[in-house]
């Protein structure tokens, strides 16, 4: 039975001949007592001591800390802000003209079909000309080659080797954070600012793939132990594993690529529509716009929905959905439980005649159709931190 | 007189007259994390020794528990349904899953003993 768990834990997508890497967290996951796994070519923490459901929980209700180093960091760089943005608005959907300096957008990284190739986060720094990218670690290698394949003269991409990433999350994330830098408490949601963090260079983002208010911190890769140790040294907060990170975006409703979104998925099709910039629908000049536009006109044959089994039993990633008389009608793209929710919870693709939220659907566990509901994301509400309306 | 042996797969099973308790190791509860959910045998299902008897699940992933000896299910523990926790609390007693009747006493005996079981656990470190 063992072997049937540590397979689930590694069924990620890389290349299982190449030696794993580690971030500079690694020494000290260990120490911690994590339990490490391979992790889009990364031996990283599944989890430590306390375990899933505690680190979940916890995280939900003070501080977690979570490396998240092996993800991609990159500097694109240009002239001024409107060059840049010109370049990267050729590979994304999203209004990246119009970030103000500081600003943070989720956006995605599109084939010519329209299919997603990634998500990624960008940010307009401070300094013009400038944007921050973050991309996921499975992709990075690829991301940024297509990127600068496909750059404009006088523009270039500078990967960041030199950095850490760390990401504290949870309703008392910020105000931890703040004893280092006081600055962060004034910060809105999806906002970024270079300051100092307990005297150590960093770029801090008010952002997150929890659903919980926190930041997320590119630090010196030769500090970031130093930062680390700090901030567990704090009583509300815990280090996380990738398991409790899973657990709390599946209950954010956020997407994990590979699995919610891939090439042979588009934004439309992944409910993720929003991310494209009413100036882009009406340019029409992002890869595979054409397709997604007559999408967006006509349908989709399929759609992203949230799944909450009527039952206890989960119903893991690739389970077959049906309708009543047995019809496959779609698969599940992420399921879990959810210690939030205390019971299974999962996302997946059906035809778009069954997604509507309410819609009663099966999905064939252990060869028995199981009832669950389609119904609203996210299962948890995001306590993402807003400016006050004014 | 009770007597206890395990397999290779992290489960145990305890033999008292012709009836056998199945569970999982304080090992194997250990390697799983915390037990969310445990899906049992209907009472009156003949399972052969290396048939899935049971399902047990973490956060994250579904394992199968595998019937170390072969006969029909006569009780499942039906407090594992609302309390799934109990697996790892306490894996080697009240976590157990299903009591089978024996049909072949003899499948019990070729399994490992705990002085075996400990030495195999032992080695997997």
């Amino acid at each position: 039975m063992i072997r049937a768990y540590l397979k689930a834990l590694m069924s990620t997508d890389h290349d299982t001949s190449a030696p794993l890497e580690v971030t500079p967290l690694h020494a000290l996951h260990i120490e911690l007592g994590a339990k490490m796994v391979p992790f889009a070519g990364y031996d990283m923490p599944v989890q430590y001591k306390d375990g899933v459901l505690t680190e979940h929980l916890h995280t939900r209700e003070a501080a977690g800390l979570f490396d998240v180093s092996h993800m991609g960091q990159a500097f694109l760089v240009g002239p001024d802000h409107a060059t840049v943005s010109r370049a990267l608005e050729a590979l994304v959907p999203g209004d990246i003209a119009g970030l103000t300096p500081g600003a943070i957008r989720y956006t995605l990284l599109l084939n010519d079909k329209g299919g997603i190739r990634d998500d990624l986060m960008v940010t307009r720094t401070q300094k013009d000309g400038t944007l921050f990218l973050i991309v996921n670690a499975a992709c990075k290698h690829q991301d940024f080659a297509h990127i600068e394949a496909n750059l404009p003269q006088g523009i270039t991409l500078n990967r960041v080797t030199d950095r850490a990433l760390i990401a504290l999350q949870g309703p008392k994330a910020v105000e931890v954070l703040a004893r280092f830098a006081p600055a962060v408490a004034t910060m809105d949601f999806m906002t970024s600012q270079d300051m100092d963090v307990a005297g150590i260079p960093c770029y801090v983002s008010r952002s997150g793939y929890t659903g919980e208010d926190g930041n997320e911190i590119s630090v010196p890769a030769d500090r970031v132990v130093e930062l680390t140790k700090k901030l567990l040294a704090e009583p509300e907060v815990k280090p996380i594993g990738l398991g409790a990170r899973d657990s709390l975006r599946l209950e954010a409703g956020l997407c994990l690529y590979g699995h919610d979104i891939d090439e042979t998925t588009t934004p439309i099709e992944g409910a993720l529509g929003w991310t494209i910039g009413k100036r882009r629908r009406t340019e029409v000049n992002f890869p595979g716009a054409n397709i997604i536009m007559d999408q967006i006109a006509n349908g989709v044959k399929r759609k992203r929905v949230g799944i909450l089994p009527d039952g206890k039993a989960p119903a893991r990633d690739h389970t077959e959905i049906t309708d009543a008389s047995g019809k496959v009608i779609g698969e599940i793209t992420s399921g879990s439980y959810g210690p939030t929710m205390g019971g299974p919870i999962a996302m997946g693709y059906v035809e778009t005649e069954y997604a509507k939220v309410g819609t009663d659907i099966e999905l064939m566990v252990r060869g028995k159709g199981r009832p669950a509901k389609i119904v609203a994301l996210p299962f948890v509400e995001k306590r993402f931190h807003r400016p006050a309306t004014k | 007189m009770s007597e206890i042996r395990f397999t290779d797969q992290h489960e145990w099973v305890r033999v008292e007259g012709d009836t056998a308790t199945i569970g999982i190791t304080d090992y194997a509860q250990e390697q799983l994390g915390d037990v969310v959910y445990v899906e049992l045998p209907e009472v009156g299902k003949t399972v052969a020794a290396g048939d899935e008897a049971a399902v047990v699940e973490s956060v994250k992933a579904a394992s199968e528990v595998y019937a170390p000896v072969s006969g029909e299910v006569v009780e499942v523990n039906a407090d594992l349904e609302g309390q799934p926790g109990g697996v790892n609390e306490d894996a080697m007693g009240r976590g157990w899953f299903v009591k089978l009747k024996l049909s072949d006493k003899s499948e019990f005996t070729k399994l490992m003993d705990e002085d075996a079981y400990k030495a195999f656990v032992e080695g997997l470190a």
